[in-house]
Protein backbone atom coordinates (compact mmCIF):
# COMPACT_ATOMS: atom_id res chain seq x y z
CA UNK A 1 0.00 0.00 0.00
CA UNK A 2 1.49 3.82 -0.68
CA UNK A 3 1.94 5.80 1.93
CA UNK A 4 -1.40 7.21 2.85
CA UNK A 5 0.17 10.33 3.94
CA UNK A 6 1.48 10.15 0.34
CA UNK A 7 -1.30 10.19 -1.26
CA UNK A 8 -3.15 13.04 0.88
CA UNK A 9 -0.27 15.18 -0.09
CA UNK A 10 -0.99 14.85 -3.93
CA UNK A 11 -4.35 16.34 -3.33
CA UNK A 12 -4.50 19.91 -4.47
CA UNK A 13 -5.71 21.20 -0.83
CA UNK A 14 -4.22 18.55 1.18
CA UNK A 15 -6.52 18.15 3.56
CA UNK A 16 -5.42 16.88 6.90
CA UNK A 17 -4.21 13.16 7.60
CA UNK A 18 -7.72 11.14 8.55
CA UNK A 19 -7.17 9.89 12.22
CA UNK A 20 -5.57 6.81 13.07
CA UNK A 21 -8.55 4.96 13.68
CA UNK A 22 -9.90 5.69 10.06
CA UNK A 23 -6.95 4.24 8.50
CA UNK A 24 -7.63 1.55 5.62
CA UNK A 25 -6.74 -2.14 6.78
CA UNK A 26 -4.98 -3.61 3.67
CA UNK A 27 -5.79 -7.14 4.84
CA UNK A 28 -8.87 -9.60 5.77
CA UNK A 29 -9.77 -9.49 9.34
CA UNK A 30 -8.55 -13.00 10.15
CA UNK A 31 -10.73 -14.96 12.21
CA UNK A 32 -10.40 -16.05 14.81
CA UNK A 33 -10.08 -19.85 16.08
CA UNK A 34 -11.58 -20.70 19.18
CA UNK A 35 -9.88 -22.55 21.70
CA UNK A 36 -10.28 -26.17 21.37
CA UNK A 37 -11.79 -26.97 24.74
CA UNK A 38 -14.63 -24.84 23.63
CA UNK A 39 -15.03 -26.56 20.42
CA UNK A 40 -14.76 -29.91 22.39
CA UNK A 41 -17.27 -28.52 24.50
CA UNK A 42 -19.62 -27.29 22.10
CA UNK A 43 -19.37 -30.73 19.38
CA UNK A 44 -20.04 -32.83 22.97
CA UNK A 45 -23.42 -30.80 23.77
CA UNK A 46 -24.45 -30.70 20.14
CA UNK A 47 -24.11 -34.47 19.66
CA UNK A 48 -25.34 -35.79 23.38
CA UNK A 49 -28.89 -36.54 22.53
CA UNK A 50 -28.30 -38.57 19.53
CA UNK A 51 -25.24 -40.49 21.15
CA UNK A 52 -27.63 -41.16 24.21
CA UNK A 53 -30.75 -42.28 21.58
CA UNK A 54 -28.60 -44.43 20.37
CA UNK A 55 -27.05 -46.12 23.43
CA UNK A 56 -30.86 -46.32 24.96
CA UNK A 57 -31.81 -48.02 22.05
CA UNK A 58 -29.03 -50.61 21.53
CA UNK A 59 -29.45 -51.32 25.71
CA UNK A 60 -32.98 -51.57 25.20
CA UNK A 61 -33.18 -54.25 22.13
CA UNK A 62 -30.48 -56.05 23.79
CA UNK A 63 -32.00 -56.98 27.11
CA UNK A 64 -35.49 -57.60 25.95
CA UNK A 65 -34.67 -58.33 21.84
CA UNK A 66 -37.89 -57.99 19.61
CA UNK A 67 -38.51 -58.64 16.08
CA UNK A 68 -39.11 -55.25 15.10
CA UNK A 69 -36.59 -53.63 16.92
CA UNK A 70 -33.24 -55.22 16.36
CA UNK A 71 -29.89 -54.15 18.03
CA UNK A 72 -28.19 -50.38 16.82
CA UNK A 73 -25.32 -52.26 16.07
CA UNK A 74 -26.44 -55.05 14.18
CA UNK A 75 -28.38 -52.37 12.21
CA UNK A 76 -24.98 -50.64 11.48
CA UNK A 77 -23.17 -54.11 10.52
CA UNK A 78 -26.21 -54.39 7.62
CA UNK A 79 -25.99 -51.27 6.69
CA UNK A 80 -22.43 -51.65 5.87
CA UNK A 81 -22.77 -55.21 4.42
CA UNK A 82 -26.07 -53.51 2.29
CA UNK A 83 -24.59 -50.44 1.05
CA UNK A 84 -20.37 -50.53 1.68
CA UNK A 85 -18.96 -53.76 0.31
CA UNK A 86 -18.51 -52.58 -3.34
CA UNK A 87 -14.80 -51.60 -5.15
CA UNK A 88 -12.83 -48.70 -4.09
CA UNK A 89 -13.37 -47.68 -7.85
CA UNK A 90 -16.89 -46.76 -6.79
CA UNK A 91 -16.56 -45.20 -3.49
CA UNK A 92 -16.99 -48.86 -2.16
CA UNK A 93 -20.86 -48.47 -2.85
CA UNK A 94 -22.21 -51.92 -3.54
CA UNK A 95 -24.00 -53.29 -6.50
CA UNK A 96 -27.40 -52.96 -4.26
CA UNK A 97 -26.48 -49.42 -3.66
CA UNK A 98 -26.51 -48.30 -6.79
CA UNK A 99 -29.57 -50.55 -7.55
CA UNK A 100 -31.52 -48.72 -4.74
CA UNK A 101 -30.33 -45.13 -4.33
CA UNK A 102 -29.52 -44.41 -7.65
CA UNK A 103 -33.07 -44.45 -9.32
CA UNK A 104 -34.21 -42.52 -6.03
CA UNK A 105 -31.80 -39.90 -6.11
CA UNK A 106 -31.99 -39.90 -9.99
CA UNK A 107 -35.56 -38.88 -9.77
CA UNK A 108 -34.78 -35.91 -7.06
CA UNK A 109 -31.80 -34.67 -9.22
CA UNK A 110 -34.71 -34.49 -12.11
CA UNK A 111 -37.39 -33.19 -10.28
CA UNK A 112 -35.99 -30.91 -8.16
CA UNK A 113 -33.13 -29.92 -10.53
CA UNK A 114 -36.45 -28.67 -12.82
CA UNK A 115 -37.94 -27.09 -10.46
CA UNK A 116 -34.99 -24.59 -9.65
CA UNK A 117 -34.60 -24.47 -13.57
CA UNK A 118 -38.22 -23.31 -13.65
CA UNK A 119 -38.96 -21.73 -10.15
CA UNK A 120 -35.81 -19.12 -10.25
CA UNK A 121 -36.47 -17.35 -13.40
CA UNK A 122 -40.57 -17.25 -12.48
CA UNK A 123 -39.82 -15.83 -9.35
CA UNK A 124 -37.75 -13.59 -10.57
CA UNK A 125 -39.69 -12.39 -13.02
CA UNK A 126 -42.80 -12.41 -10.63
CA UNK A 127 -40.18 -10.42 -7.78
CA UNK A 128 -39.93 -7.71 -10.46
CA UNK A 129 -43.57 -7.24 -12.16
CA UNK A 130 -46.10 -6.30 -9.71
CA UNK A 131 -48.76 -7.27 -12.59
CA UNK A 132 -47.44 -10.50 -13.15
CA UNK A 133 -47.39 -10.91 -9.36
CA UNK A 134 -51.13 -10.02 -8.86
CA UNK A 135 -51.82 -12.31 -11.65
CA UNK A 136 -50.50 -15.72 -10.38
CA UNK A 137 -49.45 -15.04 -6.66
CA UNK A 138 -53.06 -16.20 -5.48
CA UNK A 139 -52.46 -19.04 -7.75
CA UNK A 140 -49.30 -20.24 -6.34
CA UNK A 141 -50.10 -19.80 -2.97
CA UNK A 142 -53.42 -21.96 -3.39
CA UNK A 143 -50.84 -24.70 -4.60
CA UNK A 144 -48.45 -23.77 -1.86
CA UNK A 145 -51.25 -24.70 0.69
CA UNK A 146 -52.05 -27.95 -0.79
CA UNK A 147 -50.92 -30.95 0.50
CA UNK A 148 -48.69 -32.66 -2.28
CA UNK A 149 -49.01 -36.07 -0.93
CA UNK A 150 -52.98 -36.00 -1.62
CA UNK A 151 -51.67 -35.50 -5.47
CA UNK A 152 -49.94 -39.02 -5.82
CA UNK A 153 -52.83 -40.85 -6.83
CA UNK A 154 -53.99 -38.52 -9.23
CA UNK A 155 -50.00 -38.28 -10.47
CA UNK A 156 -50.46 -42.04 -10.65
CA UNK A 157 -53.88 -41.45 -12.77
CA UNK A 158 -51.47 -39.67 -15.30
CA UNK A 159 -48.22 -41.68 -15.19
CA UNK A 160 -48.71 -44.94 -13.96
CA UNK A 161 -45.88 -46.64 -11.93
CA UNK A 162 -43.04 -44.86 -13.75
CA UNK A 163 -39.92 -42.73 -12.77
CA UNK A 164 -42.13 -39.30 -14.25
CA UNK A 165 -45.13 -39.85 -11.98
CA UNK A 166 -41.89 -39.56 -8.81
CA UNK A 167 -40.15 -36.93 -10.93
CA UNK A 168 -43.91 -34.95 -11.32
CA UNK A 169 -44.57 -34.86 -7.62
CA UNK A 170 -40.97 -33.63 -6.54
CA UNK A 171 -41.33 -31.27 -9.31
CA UNK A 172 -44.60 -29.84 -8.38
CA UNK A 173 -43.60 -30.33 -4.57
CA UNK A 174 -41.22 -27.73 -4.42
CA UNK A 175 -41.42 -25.72 -7.57
CA UNK A 176 -43.80 -23.32 -5.77
CA UNK A 177 -41.20 -22.99 -2.58
CA UNK A 178 -38.65 -21.78 -5.42
CA UNK A 179 -41.12 -19.61 -6.72
CA UNK A 180 -42.44 -17.87 -3.79
CA UNK A 181 -38.80 -17.33 -1.59
CA UNK A 182 -37.38 -16.30 -5.01
CA UNK A 183 -40.28 -13.81 -5.54
CA UNK A 184 -40.15 -12.12 -2.65
CA UNK A 185 -35.96 -12.05 -2.19
CA UNK A 186 -36.01 -10.01 -5.39
CA UNK A 187 -39.32 -7.90 -4.50
CA UNK A 188 -37.36 -6.92 -1.12
CA UNK A 189 -34.59 -5.65 -3.26
CA UNK A 190 -33.71 -2.29 -1.15
CA UNK A 191 -34.77 1.01 -3.38
CA UNK A 192 -31.87 2.27 -3.01
CA UNK A 193 -29.92 -0.46 -4.27
CA UNK A 194 -32.07 -0.14 -7.21
CA UNK A 195 -31.58 3.64 -7.64
CA UNK A 196 -27.73 3.68 -7.56
CA UNK A 197 -27.54 0.91 -9.90
CA UNK A 198 -29.95 3.22 -12.23
CA UNK A 199 -27.56 6.45 -11.37
CA UNK A 200 -24.82 4.20 -12.64
CA UNK A 201 -26.37 3.61 -15.90
CA UNK A 202 -25.71 -0.35 -16.01
CA UNK A 203 -27.25 -2.45 -18.96
CA UNK A 204 -30.64 -4.74 -17.94
CA UNK A 205 -28.60 -7.55 -18.69
CA UNK A 206 -25.72 -6.36 -15.46
CA UNK A 207 -29.05 -5.31 -13.58
CA UNK A 208 -30.05 -8.94 -13.32
CA UNK A 209 -26.68 -10.52 -12.80
CA UNK A 210 -24.52 -8.58 -10.77
CA UNK A 211 -27.56 -6.80 -8.56
CA UNK A 212 -30.74 -8.25 -8.58
CA UNK A 213 -29.87 -11.60 -8.48
CA UNK A 214 -27.02 -11.49 -5.80
CA UNK A 215 -29.18 -9.30 -3.91
CA UNK A 216 -32.48 -11.79 -3.79
CA UNK A 217 -29.69 -14.35 -3.15
CA UNK A 218 -30.22 -15.02 0.58
CA UNK A 219 -33.99 -15.18 -0.60
CA UNK A 220 -33.29 -17.23 -3.75
CA UNK A 221 -31.41 -19.74 -1.33
CA UNK A 222 -34.41 -20.33 1.61
CA UNK A 223 -35.99 -21.28 -1.43
CA UNK A 224 -33.66 -24.17 -2.27
CA UNK A 225 -32.94 -25.07 1.44
CA UNK A 226 -36.04 -25.18 2.42
CA UNK A 227 -37.76 -27.00 -1.09
CA UNK A 228 -34.33 -30.10 -0.58
CA UNK A 229 -36.51 -31.29 2.62
CA UNK A 230 -39.97 -31.09 0.68
CA UNK A 231 -38.34 -33.14 -1.89
CA UNK A 232 -36.82 -35.93 -0.03
CA UNK A 233 -40.08 -36.02 1.82
CA UNK A 234 -42.09 -36.74 -1.71
CA UNK A 235 -39.04 -38.89 -3.03
CA UNK A 236 -39.73 -41.38 0.03
CA UNK A 237 -43.39 -40.92 -0.24
CA UNK A 238 -43.89 -41.41 -3.92
CA UNK A 239 -41.88 -44.29 -3.37
CA UNK A 240 -43.62 -45.34 -0.64
CA UNK A 241 -46.56 -45.56 -2.58
CA UNK A 242 -46.15 -46.95 -6.36
CA UNK A 243 -42.43 -47.61 -7.79
CA UNK A 244 -40.25 -50.76 -8.54
CA UNK A 245 -37.42 -49.21 -6.98
CA UNK A 246 -35.88 -46.83 -4.67
CA UNK A 247 -35.17 -46.21 -1.05
CA UNK A 248 -38.67 -45.77 -0.15
CA UNK A 249 -39.55 -49.29 -2.17
CA UNK A 250 -36.27 -50.84 -0.02
CA UNK A 251 -38.52 -50.02 3.27
CA UNK A 252 -41.68 -50.78 2.07
CA UNK A 253 -40.27 -54.62 0.38
CA UNK A 254 -37.91 -55.11 3.59
CA UNK A 255 -40.92 -54.08 6.24
CA UNK A 256 -43.52 -56.38 4.16
CA UNK A 257 -41.25 -59.64 3.99
CA UNK A 258 -39.81 -59.65 7.95
CA UNK A 259 -36.37 -58.28 6.85
CA UNK A 260 -36.13 -55.83 9.29
CA UNK A 261 -32.55 -55.25 9.53
CA UNK A 262 -32.37 -54.49 6.31
CA UNK A 263 -35.25 -51.89 6.41
CA UNK A 264 -34.04 -49.84 9.29
CA UNK A 265 -30.49 -50.32 6.78
CA UNK A 266 -32.57 -48.59 4.21
CA UNK A 267 -33.99 -46.29 7.15
CA UNK A 268 -30.74 -45.32 7.61
CA UNK A 269 -29.41 -44.87 4.23
CA UNK A 270 -31.94 -42.18 3.81
CA UNK A 271 -30.92 -40.17 6.60
CA UNK A 272 -27.32 -39.99 5.66
CA UNK A 273 -28.42 -39.06 2.25
CA UNK A 274 -30.90 -36.38 3.76
CA UNK A 275 -27.94 -34.90 6.06
CA UNK A 276 -25.40 -35.10 2.92
CA UNK A 277 -27.08 -33.23 0.81
CA UNK A 278 -28.60 -30.42 3.63
CA UNK A 279 -24.51 -30.09 4.52
CA UNK A 280 -23.47 -29.73 1.08
CA UNK A 281 -26.42 -27.13 0.54
CA UNK A 282 -25.45 -25.16 3.62
CA UNK A 283 -21.70 -25.19 2.59
CA UNK A 284 -23.11 -23.90 -0.47
CA UNK A 285 -24.62 -21.44 0.88
CA UNK A 286 -21.87 -20.12 3.43
CA UNK A 287 -20.03 -19.81 0.23
CA UNK A 288 -22.40 -17.65 -1.59
CA UNK A 289 -23.49 -15.50 1.10
CA UNK A 290 -20.15 -14.76 2.30
CA UNK A 291 -20.85 -11.13 1.80
CA UNK A 292 -23.45 -11.14 4.22
CA UNK A 293 -21.31 -11.35 7.57
CA UNK A 294 -21.98 -7.76 8.34
CA UNK A 295 -21.52 -7.72 12.27
CA UNK A 296 -18.20 -6.94 13.33
CA UNK A 297 -16.04 -4.12 12.75
CA UNK A 298 -18.33 -1.08 11.36
CA UNK A 299 -21.33 -2.37 13.34
CA UNK A 300 -23.64 -0.16 11.62
CA UNK B 1 -20.61 22.27 -19.22
CA UNK B 2 -23.21 24.37 -17.76
CA UNK B 3 -26.22 22.58 -15.75
CA UNK B 4 -29.62 24.65 -16.28
CA UNK B 5 -32.70 23.64 -14.48
CA UNK B 6 -35.50 25.50 -15.89
CA UNK B 7 -38.95 25.77 -14.45
CA UNK B 8 -38.66 22.32 -12.75
CA UNK B 9 -41.44 21.31 -11.07
CA UNK B 10 -42.49 18.63 -9.16
CA UNK B 11 -45.51 17.22 -8.04
CA UNK B 12 -46.07 13.92 -6.31
CA UNK B 13 -48.94 11.63 -6.67
CA UNK B 14 -52.47 12.96 -8.51
CA UNK B 15 -56.05 14.02 -7.67
CA UNK B 16 -56.79 15.11 -4.24
CA UNK B 17 -54.00 13.60 -2.10
CA UNK B 18 -51.17 15.57 -4.92
CA UNK B 19 -48.80 16.85 -3.05
CA UNK B 20 -46.51 19.87 -4.26
CA UNK B 21 -42.79 19.02 -3.45
CA UNK B 22 -41.20 21.70 -6.05
CA UNK B 23 -42.48 24.66 -7.27
CA UNK B 24 -41.26 26.36 -10.66
CA UNK B 25 -37.60 26.55 -9.82
CA UNK B 26 -34.88 27.87 -12.08
CA UNK B 27 -31.31 28.08 -11.94
CA UNK B 28 -27.95 27.74 -14.05
CA UNK B 29 -24.84 25.90 -12.51
CA UNK B 30 -22.14 27.26 -14.33
CA UNK B 31 -19.07 24.63 -15.31
CA UNK B 32 -16.87 24.24 -12.52
CA UNK B 33 -19.01 26.11 -9.81
CA UNK B 34 -20.30 24.45 -7.11
CA UNK B 35 -23.36 25.08 -5.35
CA UNK B 36 -25.12 24.06 -2.12
CA UNK B 37 -28.85 23.35 -2.00
CA UNK B 38 -30.11 24.26 1.75
CA UNK B 39 -33.46 24.23 3.11
CA UNK B 40 -35.92 22.93 6.06
CA UNK B 41 -37.39 19.47 5.71
CA UNK B 42 -40.04 19.27 3.03
CA UNK B 43 -38.35 21.92 0.99
CA UNK B 44 -37.90 19.45 -1.98
CA UNK B 45 -33.98 19.59 -1.68
CA UNK B 46 -33.59 15.95 -2.67
CA UNK B 47 -35.91 16.03 -4.88
CA UNK B 48 -34.72 18.41 -7.03
CA UNK B 49 -30.94 16.85 -7.20
CA UNK B 50 -33.01 13.61 -8.16
CA UNK B 51 -34.04 15.40 -10.70
CA UNK B 52 -31.23 16.84 -11.98
CA UNK B 53 -29.29 13.63 -11.94
CA UNK B 54 -32.18 11.95 -14.38
CA UNK B 55 -33.20 9.75 -11.55
CA UNK B 56 -36.63 11.42 -10.99
CA UNK B 57 -39.02 13.08 -14.04
CA UNK B 58 -40.30 16.67 -13.34
CA UNK B 59 -43.48 17.11 -13.68
CA UNK B 60 -42.98 20.44 -15.17
CA UNK B 61 -40.45 22.14 -16.88
CA UNK B 62 -37.05 20.66 -17.42
CA UNK B 63 -32.94 20.37 -16.91
CA UNK B 64 -30.18 20.41 -19.77
CA UNK B 65 -26.67 19.56 -19.18
CA UNK B 66 -25.08 22.45 -21.87
CA UNK B 67 -27.43 21.60 -24.53
CA UNK B 68 -28.52 18.10 -23.98
CA UNK B 69 -31.95 17.56 -21.67
CA UNK B 70 -31.87 15.32 -19.32
CA UNK B 71 -34.05 12.12 -19.47
CA UNK B 72 -32.77 9.64 -17.39
CA UNK B 73 -29.07 9.43 -15.82
CA UNK B 74 -26.84 11.09 -18.58
CA UNK B 75 -23.19 9.80 -18.26
CA UNK B 76 -20.61 12.26 -17.15
CA UNK B 77 -23.41 12.80 -14.05
CA UNK B 78 -22.33 10.92 -10.88
CA UNK B 79 -24.21 10.81 -7.61
CA UNK B 80 -22.93 10.36 -3.91
CA UNK B 81 -26.12 8.90 -2.26
CA UNK B 82 -26.70 9.92 1.79
CA UNK B 83 -27.05 6.58 2.76
CA UNK B 84 -23.70 4.96 2.04
CA UNK B 85 -24.46 1.57 3.72
CA UNK B 86 -27.35 1.06 1.44
CA UNK B 87 -25.87 2.53 -1.51
CA UNK B 88 -22.57 0.50 -2.02
CA UNK B 89 -23.58 -2.95 -2.98
CA UNK B 90 -22.45 -5.52 0.14
CA UNK B 91 -22.32 -8.96 -1.76
CA UNK B 92 -18.98 -7.44 -3.95
CA UNK B 93 -15.55 -5.88 -2.84
CA UNK B 94 -14.76 -2.12 -2.86
CA UNK B 95 -12.95 -2.99 -6.14
CA UNK B 96 -15.66 -4.51 -7.51
CA UNK B 97 -18.30 -1.52 -6.66
CA UNK B 98 -15.89 0.98 -8.07
CA UNK B 99 -15.59 -0.92 -11.43
CA UNK B 100 -19.30 -1.99 -11.87
CA UNK B 101 -19.52 2.31 -12.01
CA UNK B 102 -17.29 1.92 -15.38
CA UNK B 103 -19.44 -0.63 -16.62
CA UNK B 104 -21.80 1.47 -18.42
CA UNK B 105 -19.00 2.77 -20.33
CA UNK B 106 -17.20 -0.06 -21.77
CA UNK B 107 -13.83 0.66 -21.34
CA UNK B 108 -10.78 -1.59 -21.24
CA UNK B 109 -9.87 -3.59 -18.39
CA UNK B 110 -6.85 -1.93 -17.64
CA UNK B 111 -8.29 1.62 -17.94
CA UNK B 112 -10.83 0.46 -15.74
CA UNK B 113 -8.49 -0.54 -12.99
CA UNK B 114 -6.44 2.47 -13.40
CA UNK B 115 -9.28 5.06 -12.84
CA UNK B 116 -10.21 2.75 -9.47
CA UNK B 117 -6.96 2.72 -8.42
CA UNK B 118 -6.80 6.44 -9.06
CA UNK B 119 -9.95 7.38 -7.15
CA UNK B 120 -9.22 4.93 -4.20
CA UNK B 121 -5.93 7.11 -4.01
CA UNK B 122 -8.06 10.19 -4.64
CA UNK B 123 -10.22 9.78 -1.12
CA UNK B 124 -6.93 8.39 0.83
CA UNK B 125 -7.91 4.54 0.79
CA UNK B 126 -5.21 3.28 -1.94
CA UNK B 127 -5.21 -0.51 -1.86
CA UNK B 128 -8.63 -1.21 -0.42
CA UNK B 129 -9.76 -3.03 -3.49
CA UNK B 130 -10.23 -6.26 -2.06
CA UNK B 131 -12.30 -5.16 1.46
CA UNK B 132 -16.03 -5.39 1.16
CA UNK B 133 -17.97 -2.18 2.79
CA UNK B 134 -18.86 -3.87 6.09
CA UNK B 135 -15.18 -4.17 6.73
CA UNK B 136 -14.59 -0.70 7.21
CA UNK B 137 -15.74 2.52 9.04
CA UNK B 138 -18.71 4.59 8.31
CA UNK B 139 -16.75 7.42 6.91
CA UNK B 140 -14.80 5.01 5.11
CA UNK B 141 -17.52 3.61 3.23
CA UNK B 142 -18.74 7.16 2.36
CA UNK B 143 -15.46 7.76 1.12
CA UNK B 144 -15.90 4.56 -1.19
CA UNK B 145 -19.26 5.59 -2.35
CA UNK B 146 -17.57 8.93 -3.84
CA UNK B 147 -14.78 7.07 -5.05
CA UNK B 148 -16.98 5.58 -6.97
CA UNK B 149 -18.60 8.55 -8.44
CA UNK B 150 -15.10 9.53 -9.54
CA UNK B 151 -14.37 6.66 -11.25
CA UNK B 152 -16.60 7.92 -14.01
CA UNK B 153 -14.95 10.86 -14.65
CA UNK B 154 -17.91 12.68 -14.24
CA UNK B 155 -18.21 16.39 -14.79
CA UNK B 156 -20.70 17.19 -12.75
CA UNK B 157 -20.86 15.29 -9.95
CA UNK B 158 -24.27 15.50 -7.64
CA UNK B 159 -24.48 14.76 -3.98
CA UNK B 160 -27.74 14.18 -1.68
CA UNK B 161 -26.58 14.91 2.09
CA UNK B 162 -23.45 13.08 1.67
CA UNK B 163 -22.00 13.77 4.82
CA UNK B 164 -25.43 13.70 7.12
CA UNK B 165 -24.54 10.19 8.59
CA UNK B 166 -20.81 10.49 9.79
CA UNK B 167 -19.33 12.00 13.08
CA UNK B 168 -18.19 15.40 13.36
CA UNK B 169 -14.77 15.32 12.79
CA UNK B 170 -15.15 12.85 9.62
CA UNK B 171 -17.36 15.96 8.18
CA UNK B 172 -15.15 17.84 8.10
CA UNK B 173 -12.01 15.97 6.53
CA UNK B 174 -14.98 14.83 4.04
CA UNK B 175 -15.66 18.50 3.65
CA UNK B 176 -12.00 19.38 2.57
CA UNK B 177 -11.86 16.57 0.42
CA UNK B 178 -14.94 17.42 -1.65
CA UNK B 179 -13.45 20.17 -2.37
CA UNK B 180 -10.14 19.13 -2.88
CA UNK B 181 -11.66 16.21 -5.51
CA UNK B 182 -13.49 19.31 -7.17
CA UNK B 183 -10.23 20.89 -8.28
CA UNK B 184 -8.57 17.51 -8.77
CA UNK B 185 -11.51 16.15 -11.01
CA UNK B 186 -12.70 19.53 -12.70
CA UNK B 187 -16.15 19.01 -11.85
CA UNK B 188 -19.39 20.79 -11.40
CA UNK B 189 -20.73 20.06 -7.89
CA UNK B 190 -24.15 20.52 -6.60
CA UNK B 191 -24.19 18.93 -2.75
CA UNK B 192 -27.52 19.38 -1.24
CA UNK B 193 -27.28 19.14 2.68
CA UNK B 194 -29.30 20.41 5.80
CA UNK B 195 -26.27 22.09 7.31
CA UNK B 196 -25.74 26.04 6.80
CA UNK B 197 -21.78 25.90 8.04
CA UNK B 198 -21.18 23.43 5.96
CA UNK B 199 -23.37 24.71 2.83
CA UNK B 200 -21.45 28.33 2.93
CA UNK B 201 -18.32 26.38 3.93
CA UNK B 202 -17.85 24.54 1.03
CA UNK B 203 -20.02 26.32 -1.91
CA UNK B 204 -19.05 29.03 -4.36
CA UNK B 205 -22.85 29.38 -4.39
CA UNK B 206 -26.05 28.63 -1.74
CA UNK B 207 -29.42 27.87 -3.15
CA UNK B 208 -31.99 28.69 -0.36
CA UNK B 209 -35.33 26.70 -0.92
CA UNK B 210 -38.15 27.04 1.46
CA UNK B 211 -40.86 24.50 2.18
CA UNK B 212 -44.67 23.96 1.85
CA UNK B 213 -44.18 24.14 -1.29
CA UNK B 214 -40.63 23.61 -2.00
CA UNK B 215 -39.28 26.49 -4.01
CA UNK B 216 -35.82 28.89 -4.66
CA UNK B 217 -36.82 31.98 -2.26
CA UNK B 218 -32.24 33.01 -2.39
CA UNK B 219 -29.51 32.39 -4.41
CA UNK B 220 -26.50 33.57 -2.47
CA UNK B 221 -22.66 33.82 -3.77
CA UNK B 222 -20.02 32.87 -1.67
CA UNK B 223 -16.89 34.54 -1.59
CA UNK B 224 -14.37 33.28 -0.15
CA UNK B 225 -11.07 31.91 -1.81
CA UNK B 226 -9.53 28.98 -0.24
CA UNK B 227 -11.18 27.11 2.42
CA UNK B 228 -10.14 26.17 5.62
CA UNK B 229 -11.12 24.40 8.54
CA UNK B 230 -9.05 26.47 11.17
CA UNK B 231 -9.73 29.94 9.69
CA UNK B 232 -12.58 30.19 7.12
CA UNK B 233 -15.36 30.01 9.56
CA UNK B 234 -13.71 33.51 11.43
CA UNK B 235 -13.94 35.31 8.18
CA UNK B 236 -16.22 37.71 8.20
CA UNK B 237 -17.62 37.27 4.56
CA UNK B 238 -18.26 33.31 5.97
CA UNK B 239 -20.28 35.07 9.27
CA UNK B 240 -22.04 37.04 6.89
CA UNK B 241 -23.28 34.59 4.45
CA UNK B 242 -23.90 32.15 7.11
CA UNK B 243 -26.01 34.94 8.83
CA UNK B 244 -27.99 35.23 5.79
CA UNK B 245 -28.64 31.90 5.20
CA UNK B 246 -29.39 30.77 8.61
CA UNK B 247 -32.53 33.77 8.70
CA UNK B 248 -33.61 32.34 5.18
CA UNK B 249 -33.50 28.63 6.57
CA UNK B 250 -35.58 29.48 9.81
CA UNK B 251 -37.76 32.17 8.51
CA UNK B 252 -41.48 31.21 8.71
CA UNK B 253 -42.24 29.69 5.45
CA UNK B 254 -45.40 32.11 4.99
CA UNK B 255 -43.22 35.64 5.69
CA UNK B 256 -40.36 34.21 2.73
CA UNK B 257 -40.16 36.64 -0.15
CA UNK B 258 -41.27 34.22 -3.45
CA UNK B 259 -42.56 36.48 -5.58
CA UNK B 260 -43.85 34.68 -8.07
CA UNK B 261 -45.91 32.86 -5.98
CA UNK B 262 -49.53 34.42 -7.28
CA UNK B 263 -48.94 33.57 -10.19
CA UNK B 264 -49.11 30.22 -10.11
CA UNK B 265 -52.29 27.60 -10.64
CA UNK B 266 -52.97 24.12 -9.88
CA UNK B 267 -51.07 24.12 -6.41
CA UNK B 268 -52.75 22.55 -3.73
CA UNK B 269 -53.46 24.74 -1.59
CA UNK B 270 -53.93 23.73 1.77
CA UNK B 271 -50.70 21.65 1.85
CA UNK B 272 -50.55 19.78 5.49
CA UNK B 273 -47.41 20.77 7.46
Amino acid sequence: MPDPSGATSTLTSAPPPPPAGDKAPTTRVPRRKRPFGRRLVSGVSSLWLLVAIAILWQVVATLSPTLYFPPLSKIFVQFGQDWFTGDPSSLFLSQHFFDAALPSLRRLAQGWGLALVVGIPVGILLGRSAVAAAMYFPFIRFWLAEPKSAIIPVAVQIFGIADSMNVFLIFVGTVGLIIVNTADGVAGVDRMTLQTARSLRISPFTLYRRVLVPAAMPGILTGVRVSIGVALILMVISELYATTAGVGYEILLNQQSFKFLQMWSAFLLIGVISVLLNVVLELIEKRVLRWQRREGLSGQ
Amino acid sequence: MDLHVEGVKKVYGDGPTARLALDETSFTVESGQFISIVGPSGCGKSTLLMMMAGLLKPTAGGIRLGSTPISGPPPGVAVVFQDYGRSLFPWMTVGKNLSMAAAADKLPKAEVARRVDEALTAVDLAGTQALYPWQMSGGMQQRVAIARALVVEPTVMLMDEPLAAVDAQTRADLEDLVLALRDRYDMTVAMVTHDIDEAVYVADRVIVLAAHPGRLIADIPVDLGRRDQLTTKAEPEFVKRRAEVFTLVRRPAATSSAGSDAELDGRPSELKA
